[in-house]
């Protein structure tokens, strides 16, 4: 990648803060292989941007401090550098377009990534998750369901996982027929079984049935499905795509399910809409939520406008449909969409999240996704461009899922064991190719390309940091947290993820944190509790030094006193905000330095508009500055671990 | 009383109560002169009467038979509705625990000069008002320039609308500036002038200072405000002040916006377009936001540029009341205290002659005439609630707070919301015959339901985000009839154990400190005694 850099090193680059145009930073600008780091001049802030992260450059036009530079990253963040040279400007510009478009995986930042890991413990990260056991823990195999070598070798469906669950009753002719009726061979196979009505949710691609084909075996497949579940005597066959787009698909030999040739099947669509439609809506609500200062009025037409809102409700709806159909009418369900991969990853998911309470601890939606999305051949590499590819393939879809995640979350305060940090942290890591995790599209690729042996795994990095990302509302015995989710779906529910969208615009987020108090609440509680502990047994120890000797008594008392300091040491090191290296704000104090300012300035709430005076005879003379900017606050959002924030701590106010 | 003869129908039996969120319940129902009264019992139905409460819930009772149907109706429609203040429910409300005796309120602009001893060599109080003869919609004592005399006064009320001259409502204490209100000036089409009023605002402020008027009207409308003999400051005749315009809305486009609101929630459409332009057609979050960043502005001119202000609209007893308070709230630590907050509340409206009894008659489900009936309080509340979500640690109060108040305006047990001014009050003698919902609030078993568990005290100003993405529909108020709040009272509770946990963990912890250290002593003579075995 280092050929790639034409200018490894720029000074005097201006950082522009897009809250206000008259506070920038000045600082030097350097380019490595895998990040832009931009050095502080005076308080030696960084901000390490990783080029994987990287949507788009551009150069703005000429002012007449420099030459502007907006960079837009993945993970909406937008960056504007002001260049003193336009050769300089030129250079940078075009090593970035280079650097930010990678062409081989292996020029992946996953490949170059080294912490100080050996081999055996990078194995054991790796198995840190196991889906043989997370199948076990749903409870197969059993007397019905059994794993399958069929697909061992990838011979079957090459973009399924090597090991697959199907009912015991589907012999392997009608495996090996049912995958060969199916889109890309990928034939019903389980996902998740549901223990208290055993009904199950399987997955699978279109049936290749065009106007009037049919398949004996893949009719066999889905009534051994239908009768592993003995208490129900029919199944339900969802096409999570609108009616329209599956009837297109019969005349190039696809479609969907003709109930008249399954035994019990109820067939049902949906109606979430493709990738394309879902990647326009995205661009619309980025765009919405990077207005410099829309009115209330032009905020929520852009919202409605775009449509995003739409589109997880109905994948939310979705979800709840087989929820409610395998936990109260315990039937078993088969989704698809068109290959199975997108709309039906994320309904299945989502489903298992609703039903099952270990989806919504932790290391539950580590193993989710792990399962539904990495193992079944999303494909994470087409859809987040880690590679340059065909930009029509991209699309939001595992951004859904966690919204939906997030929607929930609002809906359940006290359901979840994480937060948002933690669907924040799995959003960046999709796109930043920092783990290996999410690399290529199937697992058949990621054997053959021996990311276990090149890369590093992600979700024990995760597990390390779990105290960043816990939901001090949990609680296990909670009535929120057990059983099966019934969430609401009436439009108010929905809400603009402002935690995502505008995770970079500090002014707009709350100056204080609830989660945060929470955390330093709990641990405050827990560090009581350690220190009663102690003085109980000091107490008791103390009685019985009484009856013994005074010598040892008088050394006790002074390590009791040692005791009493530690605590304070303790809290000091690992009180939350530490969560950002000391920038995230939680206490009042440093939220809001009282600046005077020289100049008289009434810009913070100002609007032009309503400034003028009736009277034409008394105009006032001064023209004041009434944009319409908020304040920005001194606690800023979380920044993940490859993004530093720079200046999170700078005083509030002076910026007017 | 002539309660029964609004009572046509007292009894009903074999009613179906249909409540949200709750299986329906069959009973009778009695109709009471205060109250309806609901008693269960298990036995089908026929005519339905929805009642549409204050508090935005909805009732349905299936009442058989069609007469009793419309006498009870007709009925609820005449008790809910009394003309006359002293046949309410508040004059009756003698609950067991409080005394008439008790003191009726908690702050008044006397205790606020006495306080504050900074304003004493600029500032006095003043008798004008004490038969209400200069303003009648102002309290007797208010707070003025020591520099203007009380006949001074007198004649600058004239010259304002309901005679609501410019007084003190705001002192801030870091760098002496103030906040003051008043009503329109009665400048009229030929721009008339009135000596008394440009000194007295002359007299608020330094020879070298300058002050702003923030007038709560547009421009346009302040110009259209003339031709009905209101009006502004001109510039030619108040040198030291500099108008600024923004513009809120007030009085029928808030109610209806109000309505459009509390429709758009009750919607039962799936329909994710429909919930979404209904919201935005209602304007409400708009007129939030207008209300926040007006009230900004003003925190901002008074804390960061350092002039003092006077606010006004048109009759300076709706606009003008929500700014102030809110740029109080921005400001002043003492005002987010939990007594602060009802303090600022009984100034800076029920002192300060908000006509509660018009604005807050109806609520929104009322289709009856809607001249005087404003949302404006509520509307405080809401920009209050959002200051809460963007400082969650900041306010002494809790949401549960800003709710009981929210309904306490429309409906009460308490005599606090009643009248429309202090003069009303003294004539029905309220204070004497009904009980301080504020003082009721204080009491120590009340209080601990509406604290804010994690409140920490910050002598700083809050400065609100005033960004679409940062303001938020008030679910706890507009959706809390329905599921989606229960699980934020969960949420709620859940909060509330986390802080309850760790006082628990403290307090053992100090008996364990206290026997320690009365041990440490012990072992000092001990070793004393044993330094003297050595001697």
């Amino acid at each position: 990648m280092m050929e790639h850099i034409r200018l490894p090193k720029v000074e005097r680059v201006q950082l522009a803060d897009r809250s206000s145009s008259r506070r920038a930073q000045v600082g030097t600008l350097y380019l490595t292989a895998f990040h832009t780091i931009f050095v502080d001049n005076e308080v030696h802030n960084e901000l390490w941007v990783l080029h994987s992260l990287v949507c788009n450059v551009e150069k703005l036009s000429i002012t007449s401090c420099g030459y502007p530079l907006l960079i837009r990253c993945k993970n909406f963040q937008v960056i504007q550098l002001l260049i003193p040279k336009e050769n300089d400007c030129n250079d940078v510009f075009v090593s970035l377009l280079r650097l930010s478009r990678t062409e081989r995986y292996e020029e992946l930042y996953c490949f170059s990534f080294m912490p100080n890991v050996d081999k055996a413990a990078r194995g054991q990260a790796w198995d840190f998750l196991n889906l043989k056991a997370e199948y076990n823990r749903m409870g197969v195999s059993n007397k019905l369901w059994h794993t399958t070598s069929v697909n061992r070798e990838y011979r079957v469906c090459d973009t399924y996982p090597a090991d697959l669950y199907v009912p015991k009753s589907a012999s392997l002719p009608v495996i090996v027929g049912s995958s060969r009726f199916r889109s890309k061979g990928r034939f019903p196979t389980l996902s998740y079984y549901y223990r208290e009505t055993q009904a199950v949710i399987c997955r699978s691609s279109q049936p290749l049935s065009g106007f009037s084909a049919r398949c004996l075996e893949d009719e066999q497949m889905l009534e051994a499905i239908m009768k592993s579940n003995p208490g129900s005597r029919f199944m339900y066959v969802v096409d999570t795509r609108p009616k329209l787009n599956a009837m297109a698909n019969r005349a190039t030999g696809k479609g969907y399910e003709n109930e008249d040739n399954y035994t019990n099947i109820k067939f049902q669509f949906i109606g979430i809409e493709n990738i394309h439609v879902m990647r326009n809506s995205q661009q619309k609500l980025i765009e919405v939520s990077d207005l410099p200062s829309p009115s209330m009025g032009e905020f929520l037409l852009g919202l409605e406008t775009s449509d995003w809102l739409k589109h997880i409700k109905s994948i939310l709806a979705a979800g709840t449909f087989i929820a409610k159909a395998v936990a109260e009418e315990g039937v078993s369900v088969l989704v698809h969409c068109s290959d199975g991969w997108d709309r039906t990853t994320q309904v299945c998911s989502l489903a298992s999240v609703l039903l099952d309470p270990f989806y919504r601890t932790l290391k539950g939606l580590m193993v989710l996704i792990e399962k539904d999305w990495v193992s079944f051949g999303h494909k994470f590499s087409h859809r987040y461009g880690h590679v340059v590819e065909e930009p029509k393939e991209a699309s939001p879809v595992i951004d859904q899922f966690l919204e939906c995640v997030w929607q929930l979350m609002e809906q359940f305060p006290c359901a979840f064991e994480y937060n948002e940090r933690f669907l924040i942290s799995i959003y960046n890591h999709v796109h930043s190719c920092h783990y290996g995790n999410f690399i290529c599209n199937s697992e058949k690729e990621r054997k053959d390309l021996g990311i276990r042996e090149k890369t590093h795994s992600l979700w024990p990095h995760l597990w390390k940091n779990k105290v960043d990302f816990v939901n001090p509302l949990f609680r296990a015995d909670h009535s929120q947290t057990k059983g099966v989710l019934q969430p609401l779906t009436t439009p108010y529910c929905f809400k603009f993820w402002r935690g995502l969208y505008n995770h970079f615009d500090r002014g707009l987020h709350p100056r204080q944190s609830v989660l945060d108090s929470l955390m330093a609440i709990k641990e405050e509680t827990q560090q009581l509790e350690e220190v009663l502990t102690i003085y109980q047994q000091k107490l008791a120890g103390v009685g019985r030094e009484q009856a013994n000797d005074l010598f040892v008594k008088k050394h006790g008392m002074k390590n009791s006193q040692g005791l009493w300091a530690e605590p304070t040491h303790i809290r000091l090191a690992n009180s939350p905000q530490d969560y950002n290296g000391g920038n995230l704000v939680s206490g009042p104090k440093d939220l809001l330095p009282q600046q005077r300012k020289t100049n008289l300035d009434l810009s913070l709430f100002g609007d032009t508009s309503e400034s003028s005076d009736p009277d034409n005879s008394d105009q006032e003379s001064e023209g004041a500055d009434f944009s319409c900017h908020s304040c920005s606050g001194g606690a800023s959002p979380p920044s993940e671990d490859s993004v530093k924030d720079p200046d999170s701590d700078d005083p509030a106010f002076n910026n007017a | 009383m002539e309660f029964s003869e609004h009572i046509k129908t007292a009894n009903v039996d074999d009613v179906v109560l249909k409540l949200p969120l709750r299986p329906a319940l069959k009973g009778t129902l009695c109709v009471t002169a205060h109250h309806l009264v609901f008693s269960e019992r298990k036995e089908e139905a026929g005519t339905c009467l929805r009642n549409l409460c204050k508090d935005l819930r909805i009732l349905q009772f299936d009442i058989p038979g069609m007469e009793e149907c419309l006498n009870v109706a007709s009925s609820i429609e005449a008790l809910s509705s009394l003309e006359s203040v002293t046949e309410l429910y508040p004059f009756f409300h003698r609950p067991r625990e409080l005394s008439l005796s008790e003191p009726w309120g908690l702050s008044s602009p006397q205790q606020q000069y006495a306080q504050t001893e900074r304003l004493w060599d600029r500032w006095r109080l003043s008798k004008v008002n004490r038969n209400f003869s200069v303003c009648m919609s102002y309290p007797r004592t208010v707070i003025v320039p020591c520099a203007i005399d009380d006949i001074t006064l007198a004649k600058a009320a004239s010259f304002r609308q309901g005679g609501r001259f410019p007084v003190l409502c705001y002192y801030h204490r870091s760098n002496g500036m103030v906040i003051m209100r008043s009503s329109q000036p009665m400048t009229g089409a030929n721009r008339k002038r009135c000596r008394e009023d440009e000194l007295l605002l002359q007299a608020a402020i330094d020879e070298s200072e300058m002050g702003y008027i923030i007038d709560t009207r547009s421009a346009q409308q302040a110009q259209q405000a003339r031709m009905a003999g209101g009006g502004f400051e001109s510039k030619a005749f108040y040198h030291h002040w500099r108008r600024l315009h923004r513009h809120l809305e007030r009085g029928k486009v808030l109610q209806e916006s109000l309505i459009k609101l509390v429709e758009a929630c009750g919607d039962p459409s799936q329909n994710m377009d429909r919930w979404l332009s209904k919201l935005e057609n209602s304007k409400w979050l708009s007129h939030v936001h207008s209300a926040l960043s007006t009230a900004g502005l003003v925190a901002e001119c008074v804390e960061r540029d350092g002039h003092s202000v006077l606010v006004h609209g048109f009759e300076g007893t709706d606009t003008t009341l929500l700014v102030t308070s809110l740029a109080q709230l921005i400001l002043d630590p003492a005002s987010r205290t939990f007594r602060g907050f009802l303090q600022l509340l009984e100034r800076e409206w029920v002192q300060a002659g908000h006509p509660f009894r018009q604005r807050c008659a109806h609520s929104a489900h009322s289709h009856a005439r809607l001249r005087q009936e404003c949302p404006a309080f509520l509307l405080l509340l809401d920009a209050t609630w959002q200051l809460g979500r963007q400082f969650p640690l900041a306010l002494e109060f809790s949401e549960v707070l800003l709710l009981r108040l929210a309904q306490d305006a429309y409906a009460s047990d308490y005599g606090t919301f009643l009248c429309s001014s202090e003069q009303e009050r003294c004539a029905l003698q309220v204070k004497e015959n009904t009980h301080c919902l504020f003082q009721f609030l204080l009491r120590r078993e009340e209080r601990e339901k509406y604290v804010n568990p994690l409140y920490e005290a910050t002598d700083l100003a809050i400065w609100p985000s005033v960004h679409p993405q940062s303001l938020q529909l008030w679910t706890g108020l507009f959706l809390r009839w329905t599921e989606y709040a229960q699980t934020m009272d969960e949420a709620r509770e859940e909060i509330w154990t986390i802080v309850k946990e760790r006082k628990e963990t403290d307090r053992p912890k100090g008996c364990a400190h206290t026997t320690l250290s009365r041990h440490d002593s012990f072992t000092n003579v001990e070793n004393l005694m044993d330094e003297l075995t050595v001697l």
